[in-house]
């Protein structure tokens, strides 16, 4: 190797000094969380001007988290928000792709007015969308098959589906899905549609196990606001077994618990997905990457 | 595998020299239909929601805010013309929430895109631990905005984490605030946890800008003997071009719709130093169920929206 000058030596170690602030900066109010969890309140205040508050050490045990679940149905919470996520991140790929493979390798007509109103919807933020939301989804109707009868109920507060249905179509997912399925060769479509396969079937046996990088994109980017979901819960949901993490979380913090369990309660919902997120780090920044380029 | 040569002429179907031909081809007709059926069919869903979601949603909020209807009532919605309109130019609360998310944007729109392109160049070029540097930087994205707001909330205490800190720091000279009961703190201090939140998610964006720019450039402008400084003015800065109009822009209107954390930590207080456009439609629309005063606060955010998109527009229109 060569011999590196020695300001370069010294430049090199100044731009690795500053990238260990950053990294210190991004990650201490993290360690806090997470160390805290561990710790009756007295040793947190008492840590709290030296480096303990930073380290697990002293007075350590899981008795915040065991708080957690007796005093709130922290459980009930947790599945909830599993069950949302999954639902709609399940049936957003399923719905989204289906309408994007129409959109991309069919030759259907108006397609083109249908993919341009799609694609219209994305100058519009939710939170100009949400309180009309509100308004509209208690006008809505609903049914249930309760035995063999169908039972009619008017409005949609204060159900699971309102957490779930608003969400499952998505203009961008239906973007990406297209962008995507457009790189993959149509001859492909041609070869199965001669050895008798069915639109369907092109679709689910074709094209879908090609796209598994659009998919991981699609599922993180749902996933993600499915599970960080709070403003739209907070208008729509009022029973308690009903509600998602995040409005749970809320809920457990003005019960006036101590610290060491609204940390353990923040770190319980919070490790799930940095777990994920480790485990699928390169989808995770594709994710992101790709997000950039809705403007 | 088919090793028959294509044709030149690309329009025709080539009969396949296959030994047993299908018998029947299906007919032009029923196939060209059978299309359209299942094309439709497979955009049905999709299009539904997003009518019934969207669409119509965003119709409805534009009729409601001339209207008096309010979530749960049993009266008839009725027209009133501009009537929200009037009561919310003439609302002291909503100059302040339009003040109060003005002075959050432009304090973070350049801090945040700034430093998020920082931790992009310092993460740009390969090296060892370069991994685990952008596991790290990235870390806070991943941590929900409510939990964030709890966890700053705690640390933002006047006998909290951030003033320990800054007590230790100064060697007892600095006694903190009492950061979110301040009026003059509160804001400040909101800016601070949503800029430590998002740098993250848009040094990714950085990220994919800086790798789009082609190396070549940088080997020509090291050739010319370029220092640092002067690749990064002359090379880096115009490559990134689009992706810093495009940063702008999502910071902005992400600054606009400003909630989560007034929600969690301020309820916009003290003195409305914290409120903001969306919270006040919130306590409008759902705790007052006022829905219509509600869907005019939320028509005049979708216009300034819609006035950032057309300056990004204008910006990054294609000069000839």
């Amino acid at each position: 190797m060569k011999q590196t000058p020695k300001s370069n030596r010294l430049s090199i170690a100044g731009t690795m000094a500053v990238r260990i602030l950053f990294a210190v900066a991004a990650a201490f109010p993290i360690v806090f969380m997470l160390v805290s969890s561990l710790k009756p309140d007295q040793q947190i205040f008492g840590d709290m001007s030296s480096v303990a508050a930073f380290l697990p050490i002293g007075n350590i045990s899981f008795d915040n988290y065991a708080a957690v679940f007796d005093r709130v149905p922290a459980a009930r919470f947790l599945m909830n928000s599993i069950g949302i996520s999954a639902i709609t991140v399940v049936l957003g790929i399923f719905v989204n792709s289906l309408c994007a493979f129409a959109l991309s390798r069919m030759e259907v007509r108006g397609k083109k007015i249908v993919f341009t109103a799609i694609l219209a919807t994305l100058i519009v933020p939710f939170q100009t969308l949400a309180l009309p939301l509100v308004w509209w989804v208690n006008q809505l109707p609903y049914f249930e098959l309760n035995g063999f009868s169908l039972e009619f109920s008017k409005g949609w507060l204060d159900t699971y589906q309102v957490q779930i249905i608003p969400f499952i179509a998505n203009a961008f997912s239906i973007y990406l899905f297209h962008q995507y399925f457009e790189s993959i060769p149509k001859e492909l479509d041609e070869a199965a549609r001669i050895d008798g396969a069915g639109w369907f079937k092109i679709y689910r046996q074709v094209v879908m196990p090609l796209s598994g990088p659009a998919t991981a994109t699609v599922a993180i980017l749902t996933f993600l606001p499915a599970w960080n979901s709070y403003l739209w819960p907070l208008m729509v949901v009022q029973s308690e077994e009903l509600r998602p993490v995040m409005i749970g979380i809320q809920y457990f913090f003005q019960l006036n618990v101590s610290w060491g369990e609204v940390m353990a309660y923040a770190s319980l919902i919070t490790v799930p997905v940095v777990v994920l997120f480790i485990a699928f780090q390169r989808s995770f920044v594709n994710s992101i990457a790709s997000s950039g380029v809705k403007g | 595998m088919t090793t028959t040569q294509l044709p030149p002429n690309p329009g025709r179907r080539v009969a396949a020299p296959a030994p047993a031909a299908p018998p029947s081809k299906p007919h032009r007709r029923p196939r060209y239909l059978r299309e359209q059926l299942s094309g439709w069919a497979m955009i049905a869903p999709a299009a539904a929601l997003l009518l019934l979601f969207v669409f119509l949603p965003a119709i409805l909020g534009f009729g409601l805010a001339f209207t008096n209807a309010r979530l749960v009532s049993p009266r008839p919605v009725e027209f009133v013309g501009t009537d929200n309109f009037v009561r919310l130019f003439t609302d002291p609360t909503f100059w302040r929430a339009l003040l109060n998310v003005s002075y959050f944007a432009v304090v973070v729109v350049p801090v945040q895109s700034g430093l998020a392109l920082a931790m992009a160049l310092l993460i740009n070029k390969k090296f060892r631990g370069v991994n685990f540097f952008r596991t790290l930087y990235f870390l806070p994205v991943v941590t929900s905005m409510v939990v964030v707001s709890l966890l700053w909330l705690f640390m933002y205490r006047k006998d909290g984490l951030i003033n320990e800190f800054l007590s230790a720091a100064s060697f007892g000279l600095i006694d903190g605030p009492d950061w979110l009961n301040d009026p003059a703190t509160a804001m400040p201090a909101i800016i601070i946890l949503s800029i430590w939140q998002a740098a993250g998610f848009h040094m990714i964006i950085w990220l994919a800008g800086l790798q789009s720019i082609s190396g070549e450039l940088y080997e020509a402008a090291q050739l010319d003997g370029a220092s640092r400084w002067h690749q990064f003015r002359y090379v880096t800065w115009p490559g990134l071009k689009h992706t810093r109009t495009l940063i702008m822009v999502t910071i902005t209107i992400q600054a606009l719709g400003l909630f989560d954390q007034v929600s969690v930590m301020t309820q916009g207080g003290p003195l409305d130093s914290t409120t903001t456009i969306i919270f006040e439609a919130v306590r409008s629309g759902f705790k007052q169920q006022e829905t219509s005063y509600a869907s005019a606060i939320s028509l005049v955010f979708f216009v300034l929206v819609l006035l950032i998109s057309a300056v990004q527009r204008y910006l990054t229109r294609e000069k000839d």
